[in-house]
């Protein structure tokens, strides 16, 4: 059997002692399009930082690739929540991409020519070549968007973390970035994007970490979604995913 | 041209000069790091906070530099340690930290019974640089520029993404501390020329002009180290000449360069911004 690329065993999170994550075990091979869906509040953000030992864990076990996350860190690329960027900062579409080789340079090495064709070449692939020369903020929040993931390419990874990557994005370029994801897994990544409803869920990926606090159900998409499993995590809010025709 | 005369001829204005230039270039640079972190509030606590580390140094008679240092430091930990382990928020934090600290330093330099240099120190008497204080700004101007040449990269990721640099294992703690650090040398060079009070407009105004002048983060540290100059020498000029208090002079000459660009900046400025509305309102009628 190939080794996990995700094992997380009992992890507890918690923030001054409220806890955010209780006890979630998971387990995800390579080549999975995962995704982490759950309710306001459910902790999926949290869970994605806690597997990129960003905020300290209570207890319990990541490995990735059976190892540590310290370990395998420039293997993972992050793309973080749109919000979380200032969108302001004196940078163009090329050099935010090019961030993206910083992982793999070393202390004191700047990005050469052959870094800066690579990030060109990651920005073609998400069809922004046109706009490289651009202030970030000029763009609309799926060009943005796309950015993003091309400086996620760039690093070469491969684990891919998103988060909430289809906020504000337009149709056009979530499917552009949905079948860029599709394509990754098909190379062997492993993608896990954390989303923020059930729509489009079966469309989009292969795997699902249902999520409120505890493990509500992790497994195949059409497993995952089932009315009393989904019943489970979003509680009263069932009526309106009924309504959705889940 | 009685000023470009005087130089020629007094040491004590070439060296004021030489103190200001310097003092511009490495305020510009680190500046633009403190805005685009939002730190400017930051910045001036930690200039503020050198004051009690300048006083002990005199009583003990050793460079103020390292009081200096070490007082800025220690306050930036403080800040961070009680915005960090309480609901207080970091403004907050950052304001009672560095109000005590002041008024400590104003304490110690009472009882030191020296007021006169107590208002050289808050308010910069650039004519009074000794070669001492020009050669501390020059090596502090050498390890500002080269750790921001050296660590360029770390400190374009911790000020653009963070959350990305701590993802792929930078200290982005540490490179923090390291940029406060960097900040309370920035201000003890600056101490004779602009004084204590007025350091954080030496950091902010030139570097928030070059914010509204490019969309490159390298062109932003050159402007806004040139800005820094052009005021320095500038302010150095009308307080020479007019017998003003230099801190002063040299931080209205950068707040009038501020003014100008906000205005007529060809990008972001105030007044192609509304002749780009009005032309369009006037293409759709």
């Amino acid at each position: 059997m190939e080794k996990e690329a995700i094992s997380i065993k009992d992890l507890h999170v918690s923030y001054y002692g409220n806890e955010a994550i209780k006890g979630v075990s998971i387990s995800v091979q390579p080549g999975n399009l995962v995704g982490i869906i759950g309710p306001n509040g459910a902790g999926k953000s949290t869970l994605l930082k806690a597997m990129l030992n960003l905020i300290p864990k209570d207890k319990g076990d990541i490995k990735v690739f059976g190892k540590t996350v310290k370990e395998v860190r420039k293997k993972i690329a992050y793309v973080p929540q749109r919000n979380d960027i200032d969108w302001d900062f004196p940078i163009t579409v090329l050099d935010a991409v090019l961030l993206g080789t910083y992982p793999n340079l070393q202390l004191f090495r700047r990005p050469k020519k052959k870094e800066k064709e690579w990030a060109l070449e990651c920005l073609q692939r998400v069809g922004m070549e046109e706009f490289s020369k651009r202030q970030i903020g000029e763009l609309s929040g799926g060009q943005q968007q796309r950015v993003f993931l091309a400086r996620a390419l760039a690093q070469k990874a491969e684990l891919f973390y998103l988060d909430e990557p289809f906020v504000g994005v337009d149709a056009s370029s979530e499917e552009t970035i949905v079948t860029i994801l599709k394509e990754l897994c098909l190379q062997g990544k492993t993608v896990i994007v954390v989303h923020h409803d059930l729509s489009k869920a079966n469309d989009y990926f292969n795997q699902l970490i249902l999520l409120n606090k505890e493990l509500i159900s992790f497994g195949e998409v059409n497993e995952v979604i089932q009315a009393d499993i989904i019943e489970k995590a979003y509680k009263g809010q069932f009526a309106f995913m009924k309504e959705m025709g889940v | 041209m009685a000023f470009i005369e005087a130089i020629m001829q007094y040491g004590f204005l070439q060296k004021a000069l030489l103190t200001s230039i310097m003092v511009g270039v490495i305020c510009g640079v680190i500046g633009c790091f403190i805005i685009l972190r939002g730190m400017a509030l930051m910045g001036d606590a930690i200039s503020h906070a050198v004051l009690p580390g300048v006083a002990i140094s005199y009583m003990l008679g050793i460079n103020f530099f390292f009081g200096a240092v070490f007082s800025g430091v220690v306050t930036a930990i403080a800040i961070g340690f009680v915005s960090q382990n309480s609901r207080i928020k970091h403004d907050t934090s950052i304001g009672i930290m560095f109000t005590a600290a002041f008024a400590a330093g104003i304490i110690i330099i009472t009882l030191l019974k020296s007021s006169t240099d107590l208002y050289h120190i808050l308010f910069g008497n650039v004519l009074a640089v000794r070669s001492s204080d020009m050669w501390i700004t020059l090596a502090i101007g050498v390890v500002v520029l080269a750790a921001v040449y050296l660590f360029y990269k770390e400190l374009l990721i911790t000020s653009f993404d963070e959350t990305m640099g701590a993802a792929y294992g930078l200290p982005v703690r540490l490179i923090h501390y390291f940029l406060m650090t960097l900040l309370t040398m920035v201000t003890v060079a600056s101490l004779q020329t602009v004084g204590i009070v007025l350091v954080v407009a030496m950091l902010i105004t030139p570097a928030a002009a070059a914010y509204l002048l490019t969309d490159r983060l390298w062109m932003m540290i050159f402007l806004a180290s040139g800005i820094g100059v052009i005021s320095s020498i500038a302010g150095l000029y009308f307080s020479f000449t007019y017998n003003l208090a230099s801190g002063a002079t040299i931080v209205i000459s950068a707040t009038a360069i501020f003014v100008l660009v906000f205005l007529f900046s060809p990008k972001h400025g105030l007044l192609w911004k509304m002749l780009r509305v009005k032309k369009k309102r006037a293409s759709l009628i």
